[in-house]
C-alpha cells in the first residue's frame, strides 16, 4: 500500500495549484458571485476562457480535437486542486456531456461544427432529457420527432433545463419511433436554441435564484445533419456518457473546502460566550460529517488508483455519488444551522454588515438548492437500484 | 499510489483465509468454545509452526519482521472465522507493547516464546472504575528493596486464565488519573500473590478477574522507564485498533455477504427475499459502510507508513484517523449486525445459526479499548478548537 505520488506528479500539482493562486482572482470570484444572471455568465465565459487559453479546459478529451493528454493521475490531482481551491467546475453540459457523445459517435462535420465552438466557449449548451412525466424513468420521455423531408418536426416539453436562458444549442433525447421497446425508439438530436417554436420558461427554485427552465417545442424543425448517429440508437449513446460520467460525483476536494469554512465559522459564532466549535454537541455533529468524508476520500482513491492502474472502477464507485451528496448536503445543512435565526432572512437589498450577519444567505441558498443534488444525475434511490442489481446480484 | 496487498502479504492472508475455510467451520469452533481452556493449543501451535506468531516482531528476535499492514491482511481473515485462539492478546496487544518496549532482556526472553507458541499473553489494564481511560490506574507498584510489590485489582483481562505472562499497568506515582506515573510491568502468573477468576465472554472468548496481592517483581521487569508507561501503550495503540478493526470488517463483510446470499434463497409471497426493495436499499447502505470501513482501515494503515518513515512529521494525522476509524467500525458494526439478524428475520437471533455469532464478537470489538462515542470524543478533541 503506498499513498505517494511521484515526483513528476508532484511538480504538475505545484503548476496547478501556482495556476489556480494567480488566475483565479478577485475579479473572477466576484463576477460569479453576481446575482445578475448575464454578469455571472459573462463571469463563468471569462474564466472558462483562461482554461481554454492555458489549454486546460478540457481534461476528459482525446488529444486529438483538444485534451490535454494527461495521464489518469495528473486529472486527478487537477480535480482535486481545483476543489480545494475553491475553483467551480466548468459548466458541464457542454464540454462534459455533449462533447463526449459528439467526438464519440458523431460524423466529421459536426465534429468540426461544434467541438471547437464548445472548447472556445463561444457556444453554451444545455441538456434536454428530463420531461414532466420522465424523471427517474427516463426512457419514458415522449417528446417526439418525426422525420419529414430533410427535417425532422420536434413536438414537447423538456423540464429542469439548467441554464437554458443562456444557452445557444440544447442536445435532446427525442423519440423517433413509438412500436418499439421504450429504449429502443430514441433519438439523440442537436438542437439551434433560436430555432422558430422552441421558447423557454424559468422555473423559479427554492433557493430564490433562477437556473432551471423548461424548454418547449412547438413544430421546431430541425436539420437531419443535426442527428447524432443512427435515428432510435440515442439511449445507447446517452448511457455510454452516464458510465463515464458516475465516477466524478464524490465532490471530495469540493466538501473538504466547504467544511473547512464551516470550522472557521463555527470558532467566531458564538453561542453564550463560547464559541460553536467548541460546543460538544456540535463537534459530534461536525465529526459524523468529517469521519466519512475522510472515508471517502480514501474510496476514491482506491477507485482512482485502480483505474490508474489500467483497471476499471470496481464496486466502490458506485457509492461515490450517493456518499458525497449525502456529505454535501450535511455540510450545508450545518451550515444553516451555525446561521441560527438569520438563515430565514430574505435581505433583498440589504448588505451582509447591515444584515449582521456574514454567510447565513448564501447558508440558506446552499442548503435549499443543495436538496437537488441528491435527485440529479440519477436520484440517490436509483442508485441504490444499480448498486442492488450491479454489486450485490439482487 | 497503490493500495493492493503485496505478494508476501496475500499469501499469508491467503493462508489464513485457507485455514478457516478448511479447517475452522462453525461446528469447531463451537466445540473449541465449549472446552475447558475455551481454545485450541493445537491450532495454536499449528499457528506457530505456519509462522502466523512470528509476523510483527524484529528479525533479531527470530521474527517475520512485519508490519501493522500485515496484520491487518491476517486479522481481516482471522475475523471471517471469528476465530477464538488468541491472537490479539498474545500477538498484537502483549507482543506489541513488548517490542516498542526498550527491555532488551525481556524482548530476548519473551519474544522467541511467542513465536514458538509456548508464551501466551495479555495486558491487564483495566479496573473497575476505569471504563475507557487507560489511565485511570489506582493499581499501586510500591518500590521496595527488591523491586517493586504490585497490589490491586484488574478486570476483564483478555484471555487472562490461560495466560502465562501478562503485562500489568500500575502506579508508581501520581494520583489517579495522571498519565505520567503509570508504570508496565512483565509478571509471570506464577509469582506468588496473583488470583485470578475466569469467565467465559458472549464473543465465545474468555476473561478474567485479576488480583495482584503484593506480587513481587524485580525492576527488571519494567518494560521501560518507570513512570512512562503510557508512551508505550499510545504508540501501540495505533496498531492495536487497526488489528482490531481489520478483524472487524472482516466480520462485517462476512455478514454482508451471508444476508446477501441468504435473501437470494428466501421466499415468501412467492419469490425471493432480495426482490423487495425495501431490503435492496438496506444491503446497499450495509455494503457502503463496509467500503466506507475498509477505506479508513486503509487510510490508517497510509498514516501508520507515513510515521514509520517521517516520525519528525507527528503522528497527528495517524491519531485522527485511527480515532475516526475505530468509531466507523462502531457505527457501521452495529447497523451490518443489526440489518443482518432484521433480513433473515426469526432464524436470525437462533444461537444455532451463525449470524449471532458474528454479531456477538462484533459488540465486543466495538467496547474493546473504547467504544464509538469515546473514539469520536478523542477526534473532536483533536479536530476542533477555537484557540
Amino acid at each position: 500500500m503506498d499513498i505517494n505520488f511521484s515526483a513528476q506528479d508532484l511538480e504538475f500539482r505545484d503548476e496547478v495549484r501556482a495556476f489556480f493562486a494567480s488566475e483565479y482572482d478577485a475579479n473572477v470570484v466576484q463576477g460569479l458571485a453576481s446575482s445578475d444572471g448575464l454578469v455571472y455568465k459573462q463571469a463563468i465565459v471569462n474564466w472558462q476562457k483562461k482554461l481554454h487559453a492555458k489549454g486546460w479546459i478540457a481534461p476528459g478529451w482525446p488529444k486529438e480535437y483538444g485534451g490535454t493528454g494527461w495521464s489518469v493521475t495528473q486529472k486527478f490531482i487537477y480535480e482535486t486542486e481545483r476543489g480545494a481551491a475553491g475553483v467551480p467546475d466548468v459548466v458541464p453540459f457542454g464540454l462534459k456531456m455533449v462533447a463526449p457523445v459528439i467526438y464519440t459517435f458523431g460524423n466529421e462535420q459536426q465534429k468540426a461544427k461544434f467541438l471547437p465552438r464548445i472548447l472556445s466557449s463561444e457556444d453554451w449548451w444545455c441538456q434536454g432529457y428530463s420531461e414532466p412525466g420522465a424523471g427517474s424513468d427516463l426512457a419514458a420521455l415522449s417528446t417526439s420527432a418525426e422525420y419529414a423531408g430533410d427535417n425532422y418536426i420536434v413536438n414537447g416539453r423538456k423540464i429542469w433545463t439548467t441554464y437554458a436562458q443562456f444557452s445557444d444549442w440544447i442536445f435532446c433525447l427525442v423519440r423517433t419511433s413509438k412500436d418499439v421497446r421504450k429504449q429502443q425508439g430514441i433519438s439523440f438530436l442537436l438542437i439551434d436554441m433560436n430555432t422558430p417554436g422552441v421558447s423557454v420558461k424559468p422555473i423559479p427554485t427554492i433557493d430564490g435564484k433562477h437556473s432551471l427552465n423548461e424548454v418547449l417545442f412547438e413544430d421546431a424543425l430541425v436539420p437531419r445533419e443535426n442527428l447524432i448517429g443512427e435515428q432510435d440508437k440515442g439511449w445507447t449513446y446517452a448511457k455510454a456518457l452516464l458510465a463515464h460520467e458516475r465516477t466524478g460525483m464524490a465532490e471530495v476536494a469540493d466538501s473538504k473546502r466547504m467544511l473547512s469554512n464551516l470550522k472557521q465559522r463555527a470558532a467566531a459564532e458564538v453561542n453564550g460566550g463560547q464559541p460553536m466549535i467548541d460546543d460538544p454537541v456540535f463537534q459530534m455533529r461536525l465529526s459524523d460529517i468529517e469521519m466519512e468524508l475522510m472515508a471517502l476520500e480514501y474510496t476514491e482513491l482506491r477507485v482512482f488508483a485502480s483505474m490508474a492502474a489500467g483497471g476499471m472502477p470496481g464496486p466502490e464507485s458506485s457509492l461515490l455519488k450517493i456518499k458525497g451528496t449525502e456529505i454535501s448536503q450535511s455540510i450545508h445543512e450545518l451550515q444553516l444551522q451555525l446561521a441560527a435565526y438569520y438563515g430565514g432572512a430574505l435581505q433583498g437589498d440589504l448588505s451582509n454588515q447591515q444584515l449582521g450577519h456574514e454567510f447565513a444567505s448564501e447558508a440558506r441558498k446552499s442548503y435549499m438548492y443543495g436538496r437537488a443534488a441528491t435527485i440529479y444525475g440519477g436520484s440517490n434511490e436509483v442508485q441504490r437500484n444499480v448498486i442492488a442489481k450491479a454489486v450485490l446480484g439482487l | 499510489m497503490n493500495f493492493e496487498f503485496s505478494e508476501e502479504q496475500v499469501m499469508i492472508k491467503d493462508s489464513v483465509a485457507r485455514f478457516v475455510r478448511d479447517e475452522y467451520d462453525f461446528d469447531t469452533r463451537h466445540k473449541i468454545i465449549q472446552s475447558e481452556e475455551g481454545f485450541s493449543r493445537d491450532f495454536w501451535a499449528m499457528f506457530a509452526e505456519l509462522g502466523w506468531l512470528s509476523v510483527p516482531f524484529a528479525e533479531e528476535y527470530g521474527g517475520f519482521g512485519g508490519s501493522v499492514e500485515d496484520i491487518v491482511a491476517m486479522m481481516e481473515e482471522l475475523g471471517k472465522g471469528i476465530v477464538v485462539e488468541p491472537y490479539v492478546s498474545t500477538v498484537v496487544i502483549f507482543g506489541g507493547l513488548l517490542s516498542a518496549s526498550s527491555n532488551e532482556a525481556l524482548k530476548s526472553a519473551y519474544i522467541p516464546k511467542i513465536i514458538e507458541g509456548s508464551c501466551l499473553g495479555s495486558f491487564a489494564f483495566l479496573e473497575r472504575q476505569s471504563r475507557f481511560e487507560l489511565s485511570d490506574i489506582a493499581t499501586t507498584a510500591t518500590q521496595n528493596a527488591e523491586g517493586y510489590a504490585i497490589s490491586g485489582e484488574k478486570t476483564v483481562v483478555f484471555n487472562g486464565a490461560t495466560a502465562d505472562s501478562l503485562i500489568v499497568a500500575a502506579r508508581t506515582s501520581g494520583g489517579q488519573f495522571d498519565r505520567e506515573g503509570v508504570s508496565l510491568f512483565l509478571v509471570d502468573v506464577t509469582a506468588a500473590g496473583i488470583s485470578a477468576n475466569s469467565y467465559k465472554t458472549m464473543d465465545g472468548q474468555t476473561a478474567a478477574t485479576i488480583n495482584f496481592n503484593d506480587v513481587q517483581v524485580s525492576a527488571s521487569q519494567l518494560l521501560g522507564e518507570a513512570g512512562q508507561g503510557m508512551d508505550i501503550v499510545d504508540q501501540v495503540m495505533p496498531e492495536i485498533l487497526m488489528a482490531l478493526s481489520a478483524e472487524a470488517l472482516g466480520i462485517m463483510t462476512t455478514l454482508n455477504s451471508i444476508t446477501v446470499d441468504y435473501s437470494k434463497t428466501r421466499q415468501q409471497f412467492g419469490t425471493p427475499i432480495s426482490s423487495f426493495q425495501a431490503l435492496q436499499h438496506r444491503m446497499v447502505d450495509t455494503f457502503m459502510g463496509c467500503e466506507q470501513t475498509k477505506s479508513l482501515l486503509y487510510r490508517g494503515l497510509c498514516d501508520a507508513s507515513e510515521v514509520a518513515a517521517n516520525p519528525a512529521s507527528g503522528s497527528l494525522e495517524l491519531q485522527k484517523s485511527v480515532h475516526a476509524l475505530k468509531a466507523t467500525v462502531a457505527k457501521y458494526g452495529k447497523l451490518i449486525g443489526e440489518e443482518a439478524i432484521q433480513i433473515h428475520g426469526g432464524i436470525g437471533i437462533t444461537d444455532e445459526l451463525n449470524i449471532g455469532h458474528y454479531v456477538k464478537r462484533l459488540m465486543t470489538i466495538n467496547v474493546t479499548f473504547g467504544n464509538g462515542d469515546f473514539h469520536q470524543k478523542k477526534f473532536n478533541q483533536l479536530s476542533y478548537s477555537s484557540r
